[in-house]
């Protein structure tokens, strides 16, 4: 009991401790190791509180996914900072380009321009950004407004956990009640799959929009390419060997997931997040270039779980229950179908969004039409 | 025949479809999803609205079979009817105006900017029906996501560095808005175990835990909505767009997050707002209705300028919360009024901005300086723009004019008679930057023009000009539409 108390109370002080340490880091990178870090621990918290799915997904997505994001992004913004490095297919450089004399953008061009700047300009603009001194970094007066925000909606928080009366009031016991009837005996995949089916099925295509927000930001003359600068080359042989070896694990442990979690904490989501971190492996490792951006199989692909999710939804309509309701006596293994078709997209989209925007021109044969 | 309930589903998952679809099959084919999407938006939108109309009793679906607080609700009132219906209108003409813009080529490879924008549009307009059509304070929040993440790309589309800049802090000021709802959701539930909109009306007390999470989501969304001091992000962006685009933004995006504060305070959480918070809501959108104007008048640039009419205009929604608050006939006449100027904006909006793109196109330029001969060059496009002038400064017969007359009346008899006063100096001062453009505009001689304009086009703009003309042939007084589904109003606790 104790022992647990001190090890809860050294995980609360470390998770505080990186917390602090991400805010006053020096540099970009470093902040992002640190909030990575911070993630997988945040992840052991909702352990601690019993909360699996939680756990998974945080581990997954808040620290994973969205590290490999972050980690990107800092690279590039260092690279910025740099003397600019080569960008293949950038061969004019940047900034207010097309524009009539008066400085207005013309409007309605028909898609040909080309008017995306590199990433090394871009970081110039942040000059603008009231509030922030010449190397882009907020200011004191908007480090401390921000420090003072958080930290009354901190308190605010605090407060009312602390001073509420009795346990807050739960859906748990209801939603656990009518697991049964789908075959599922995890009650978050229940709510996830079945009573809020509505909302995660928009949040599947909110995920094909955020790819496609991070897409639109392709230069137009590589649009159908690639993304990164070059083809990674091959990497020296223990990443190789790593990539090789992790993979097979690696698919098992997703599928794994992902049929585990009609009883236990797991998922379409986490599954998909294993087999986004495998293929990003693959790929830095140079065993696989990224796909072109334009290719049908992709875009297929990319698709295919929301469209299968979309399609089971819409067949409800046939059943007395309506749309996005399972016929009982096939209602698990519906739901594991659209479930693995959306494991596959959701680590696809993952993984695209890791890549980020095609930055080498597309091959003529394999562009879309 | 689908049964009227079905509709609702349909008419959130037929754009959402045409995501996917355009998704999948890209480069010509998502021109014509999106037509085919906007046929079938348009129908279902007035099939709800017909059956509203003929019933006069909202319309409910429950997904799945899952009753609420287990499962979610979809539910269609009076103000889902004509936001759905005005939703339609506005996308229309987007979509005949944009065809021009965002072509693809036949054969040719797929290019970026018409996969994005047709993709885009779908997804806000999927957005929007969700928003519209939500009973559960988190679809709601999912509806938030999608109108976020389809909206930025379209700020960010043309690709040059400002625009990224102003796509960016679009995003910033969005995420928050959706963080502080979120927080706000969460709390909630952790207080009345639901998110049912309808469920939490008959829980909900004044107590701590809801204010806080009042309070925390009514700011979120005020950002979201640009509301003055929180509206710095709207212009850049909505000026940075295509104009196609910025009609959505400016006419549809930011009534979402709107009508989800009107959701909170009406109809989720109706008597915890005390009269001091309507008042600081409504007395924000004075200041916004004063200040957006003033500087929409010292605007060089034509788009820009239309942008912070758009802060202005926003400002007299909020006048709904002092005015709308109270059971009673006043409050009835607020409502249909504040409902009235959501709609009449919308279209008159998306006329000013789609009649700017135009300008663009044919000027080369949008500097209101340049505009000498403009009248005689473009007579349509600028007969169009005067027209969606006149709705916003209020002049009969418009939609506008309906509107500011409502609430005008509604603040006199409600003896708070200083909302009147900002209404009648909001009203002068868009005369006066709507005749910044026309004067000059209707001096001399025609201006050469640097690429020719089809008719076509110019009169999908003036149609939607007419419509806002139209909207002033709406009867003054409480509209019965409107009012389905409406328990009596009772918003703010006296």
């Amino acid at each position: 009991m104790s022992l647990a108390l001190l090890a809860d109370g050294a995980l609360v002080l470390l998770v505080l401790g990186l917390a602090f340490w991400v805010n006053a880091a020096a540099s970009g990178f470093a902040a992002v190791v640190g909030y990575v870090a911070f993630g997988l621990l945040l992840a052991l918290a909702w352990m601690r509180l019993a909360a699996g799915d939680v756990a998974l997904t945080e581990a997954a997505v808040g620290s994973g996914a969205t590290g490999a994001v972050l980690v990107a992004a800092a690279m590039r913004l260092r690279a910025a900072a740099d003397p600019p490095p080569s960008w293949p297919g950038v061969s004019r450089p940047s900034t207010p380009n097309r524009r009539s004399a008066d400085g207005r953008d013309t409007p309605g061009h028909d898609g040909g321009g080309d008017d995306l700047a590199p990433p090394a300009p871009y970081s110039d603009s942040h000059r603008d950004v009231p509030g922030h001194d010449e190397g882009g970094k907020p200011g004191l007066s908007l480090r401390l407004a921000a420090l003072v925000l958080s930290g009354l909606v901190t308190a605010g928080l605090a407060g009312l956990v602390l001073w509420t009366a009795g346990p807050a009031p739960s859906l748990a016991e209801a939603a656990t009640r009518h697991l049964p009837g789908l075959g599922m005996g995890n009650a978050v995949t229940g709510v996830l799959i079945a009573y809020r089916a509505l909302d995660t099925l928009l949040e599947k295509v909110v995920l094909l929009l955020a790819l496609g927000g991070v897409w639109s930001l392709t230069r137009d003359r590589v649009w159908g390419g690639r993304p990164f600068p070059r083809a990674i080359p091959a990497g020296n042989g223990a990443l190789i060997l790593l990539a090789r070896l992790l993979p097979p694990i690696g698919i098992v442990v997703a599928v794994y997931v992902l049929w585990v979690g009609a009883t236990d904490p797991g998922g379409a989501f986490q599954g998909g997040a294993i087999l986004t971190a495998m293929w990003i492996l693959v790929m830095l490792a140079g065993l696989r270039d990224a796909p072109p951006i334009g290719s049908r199989r992709l875009r297929l692909a990319v698709a295919a779980g929301p469209a299968a999710f979309l399609a089971v939804g819409l067949a409800g309509f046939v059943l007395p229950t309506g749309f996005l309701s399972y016929p009982e006596s096939i209602a698990k293994p519906l739901i594991i179908a659209v479930e693995a078709v959306l494991t596959l997209s959701i680590a696809l989209i993952l993984g695209l969004l890791v890549a980020g925007p095609a930055e080498r021109p597309p091959d003529p044969a394999e562009r879309l039409r | 025949m689908i049964a009227a309930p079905a509709l609702l589903v349909l008419a959130i998952m037929a754009p959402a479809t045409g995501v996917v679809l355009a998704f999948a099959f890209g480069g010509r084919a998502a021109e014509w999803i999106a037509i085919a999407t906007t046929v079938a938006g348009a129908a279902i939108a007035a099939g709800i609205a017909a059956t509203l109309w003929s019933t006069g009793l909202p319309l409910r679906y429950v997904i799945g079979d899952w009753a609420p607080p287990l499962g979610i609700a979809l539910r269609a009132d009076g103000l889902s009817a004509i936001m759905l219906l005005t939703s339609a209108v506005v996308m229309g003409a987007v979509v005949l105006f944009a065809r021009e813009t965002f072509a693809q080529r036949p054969g040719a490879p797929e290019t970026r900017t018409p996969l994005i924008f047709w993709t885009m549009l779908m997804g806000v307009w999927a957005g929007l029906n969700a928003v519209w059509l939500a009973g559960d304070l988190f679809t709601l929040y999912v509806a938030l996501e999608l109108l976020t993440f389809s909206a930025v790309p379209l700020v960010s589309l043309e690709g040059k560095p400002e625009t990224l800049v102003a796509a960016l802090r679009y995003m910033l000021f969005a995420l928050v808005g959706s963080v502080l709802y979120l927080l706000g959701c969460a709390l909630l539930y952790g207080g009345y175990g639901t998110l049912d909109l309808e469920l939490l009306a008959h829980a909900v007390r004044a107590e701590p835990v809801t204010v806080l999470a009042a309070a925390l989501m009514t700011a979120g969304l005020a950002a979201k909505t640009a509301l003055f001091p929180l509206h710095l992000w709207l212009p850049p962006a909505h000026a940075g767009a295509p104009a196609a685009a910025s009609a959505l933004l400016s006419a549809l995006v930011v009534k979402g997050s709107f009508i989800l504060i009107v959701r909170l305070w009406f109809d989720a959480l109706p008597g915890v707002a005390g009269a001091g918070a309507a008042t600081l809501l409504a007395a924000m959108g004075a200041a916004a209705i004063i200040c957006g104007s003033i500087v929409a008048l010292r605007q060089a640039r034509l788009k820009l300028m239309i942008a912070y009419s758009t802060v202005a205009q926003i400002g007299y929604l909020f006048f709904l919360f002092p005015l709308a608050g109270a059971a009673g006939h006043w409050s009835r006449i607020a409502w249909t009024g504040g409902m009235m100027q959501l709609v009449a904006h919308a279209v008159a909006k998306a006329a000013m901005f789609l009649a700017a793109g135009l300008i663009g196109e044919a000027l080369g330029h949008d500097r209101i300086a340049g505009f000498a001969g403009l009248g005689r060059a473009l007579p349509v496009v600028m007969l169009a723009f005067g027209l969606a002038g006149m709705s916003l400064m209020g002049l009969p017969p418009s939609g506008g004019f309906v509107a500011k007359a409502m609430l005008l009346t509604a603040s006199v008899g409600e003896g708070q008679w200083w909302w009147a006063v900002v209404i009648l100096i909001g009203g002068l001062l868009a005369a006066g930057y709507t005749f910044r453009v026309l004067a000059p505009a209707l001096a001399g001689g025609p201006v050469p023009l640097v690429a020719p304009i089809p008719r076509s086009r110019q009169a999908i703009v003036l149609g939607l000009a007419v419509c806002a003309l139209l909207l002033g042939l709406v009867p003054l007084r409480p509209s019965q539409l409107l009012e389905v589904g409406r328990p009596v109003a009772m918003a703010v606790s006296r």
